[in-house]
């Protein structure tokens, strides 16, 4: 189970206490009746699923009711960061061509990240216990 | 090789990679007499070719059914299935091996219908025991709602030729003794929709099935061959890159289940698609107490019982995206009170493992069978939390869809594009697992 630092509460809680809600930073479109199916579909329906780090919408529903974002890694469970709906995350993930040059080398993918800034935790606590 | 002079059916076990010898009775005495220590292998370890008219990436039970039904109904038999780790691996082997037709809306039901029939006489098509067992399957309802859309969808599945009834407390009771049937409790069972032709299927056999039978065409299974990269040229596909090197083919179909979307990003594509993981879990072996699949979206349980005695309990997705095989203790917990509710006597039986298993839901709880905007490149994922029942329909019909670049009939409602026609086909109440 995780535990999940809420940015809004700026204190750590249990997994149970939050809903997941999906990627983050997907944009509405400014005038929905004007674009074309296949832009509106693609906002609704398409996802970028990655395998590694993920940006993502958590709701604290038995908290402060608040939405925040968080970069998570989709295949260690680490979360990286939680930030506040605005900003912007401090990390990222490696770019398509890096991650090319580093599958050819035949290594695993490794997290280009820089240590996080925002969430006032130790590694020891972010560690996701899903296990 | 491919066949350039149309075969008969019948004709077409005559593999071209080597000769696969018939399981029987006899073979079963004859080998008795040399300590069955001479069974030939089940299939090829072959060193992948340079070049292939179709490349399958996904070697489990949807891929490996698809090379079978390729080789087997449309001749085309030049064909390798890259699998990452071994065959059979993922979501195979981590499934309730549940298999029924309810669903509610034509198309899925079509679907899953099709693959039910295809079922019935997988064993002897296989010439491999998939120890299918048509032990009925029973969803049930807890409260009034749950009731009317157990009507209708039994409703639905009679007009499609499925065979459903709606039954009531007392007949549920009557088919599983030892469920609880208090109307006192938190949810009490008010009924349930009874498919006599649904059961359970050995998992496994499945996958082994199906690899045996592809192999025996001359189709190229090759393991421990993960693709890392999809080549196109001009918007076409030309091959991929794997970690045995690059491998030629004009045709590449992804049939990847939870690691569809990272198929898609190797060529810039993104699917509707969210991967979770999925749980389940077995309890120690005890003597037969339950002889059908119980099954309830309310309370979100179900269970079966193996022929070794083993309770196999499905448990819920986790509500975040994670490839990570394993899920969180609150979805076990939360299922495993639902089991004890329903069936008191079990409050005491020890579990004895749990996995999880990544799935690739899907915004309307059905599956993607289609043709992306890259030639050449097709993607049979998206079955969620439910594919296992579908694996001979799936293969089959996406076959057909490889070999003729076009959509099988019952396949075309599920292209990608549904999502930006708005043609969605919502499975959510007949899925079983809540998305």
């Amino acid at each position: 189970m995780h535990h999940i630092y809420c940015p809004y509460c700026e204190e750590m809680r249990e997994e149970e206490e939050y809903s997941y809600t999906g990627e983050a930073h997907i944009e509405r479109p400014k005038d929905p009746a004007s674009i074309a199916d296949e832009a509106w579909g693609d906002y609704l329906f398409f996802r970028a699923n990655p395998r590694g780090i993920h940006h993502e919408m958590w709701y604290h529903a038995a908290g402060c009711r608040r939405y925040f974002n968080a970069t998570r890694d989709t295949h260690s469970y680490q979360i990286h960061e939680t930030y506040k709906m605005g900003e912007l995350p401090a990390v990222t993930a490696p770019t398509k061509a890096a991650l090319v040059a580093d599958k050819a080398k035949a290594t695993p993918a490794k997290t280009k990240a820089k240590p996080k800034t925002k969430a006032k935790v130790t590694p020891e606590e972010q560690q996701g216990d899903a296990s | 090789m491919a066949s350039i002079i149309k075969i008969p059916i019948a004709l077409q076990r005559i593999p071209s990679g080597h000769t696969m010898k018939k399981y029987s009775g006899f073979s079963l005495f004859k080998h008795s007499l040399s300590h069955h220590e001479n069974w030939q292998a089940v299939w090829r370890s072959p060193q992948p070719k340079k070049q292939y008219d179709v490349i399958i990436v996904g070697g489990g039970g949807h891929g490996l059914a698809t090379a079978y039904y390729l080789a087997k109904v449309h001749g085309i038999t030049n064909v390798a299935v890259l699998e990452k780790g071994y065959l059979g691996g993922g979501n195979t082997a981590r499934n309730t091996t549940i298999v029924r037709s309810n669903y509610l809306w034509d198309e899925a039901s079509k679907l899953y219908d099709h693959s039910l029939d295809l079922w019935k006489d997988l064993s002897q098509d296989l010439n491999y025991n998939v120890m299918f067992s048509q032990r009925g399957v029973l969803n049930l309802g807890h409260n009034l709602q749950d009731m009317r859309d157990i009507e209708r969808r039994v409703n639905a599945n009679r007009l499609n030729g499925i065979d459903g009834v709606v039954l009531n407390t007392a007949e549920v009771k009557k088919i599983v003794p030892v469920i609880n049937d208090s109307q006192d409790i938190r949810y009490p069972v008010l009924g349930a929709s009874w498919q006599a032709t649904g059961g359970v299927a050995r998992h496994d056999a499945v996958a082994w099935g199906f690899a045996r039978g592809a192999d025996s065409f001359g189709v190229d299974l090759i393991q421990q061959c993960e693709v890392t990269d999809i080549i196109k040229e001009d918007g076409a596909v030309v091959g991929v890159q794997t970690t045995q090197g690059f491998i030629g083919a004009k045709k590449v179909a992804c049939v990847t289940a939870g690691n569809s979307g990272v198929m898609a990003a190797m060529v810039g594509l993104r699917l509707p698609i969210e991967s979770r993981p999925l749980q389940a879990l077995v309890s120690e072996p005890v003597k037969p107490i339950i002889d059908t699949v119980i099954m309830s979206n309310a309370v979100h349980a179900y269970v079966s019982q193996s022929d070794k005695g083993d309770l196999v309990i499905g448990a819920g997705t986790d509500s975040y995206n994670g490839y990570g095989q394993r899920g969180s203790f609150n979805v076990v917990e939360h299922t495993l009170s639902a089991i004890c509710e329903l069936f008191p006597m079990l409050s005491r039986v020890r579990m004895n493992r749990a996995w999880g298993g990544v799935v690739d839901t899907c915004p309307d709880a059905c599956p993607i069978l289609s043709k992306t905007s890259v030639k050449g490149l097709y993607f049979n994922c998206g079955w969620g939390t439910g594919g296992f029942k579908a694996t001979p329909g799936s293969g089959h019909v996406f076959a057909h869809t490889l070999a003729h670049d076009e959509p099988h009939p019952l396949a075309a409602p599920f292209s990608l594009d549904r999502f930006n026609t708005g043609h969605l086909i919502d499975e959510h109440g007949a899925a079983g697992v809540a998305h």
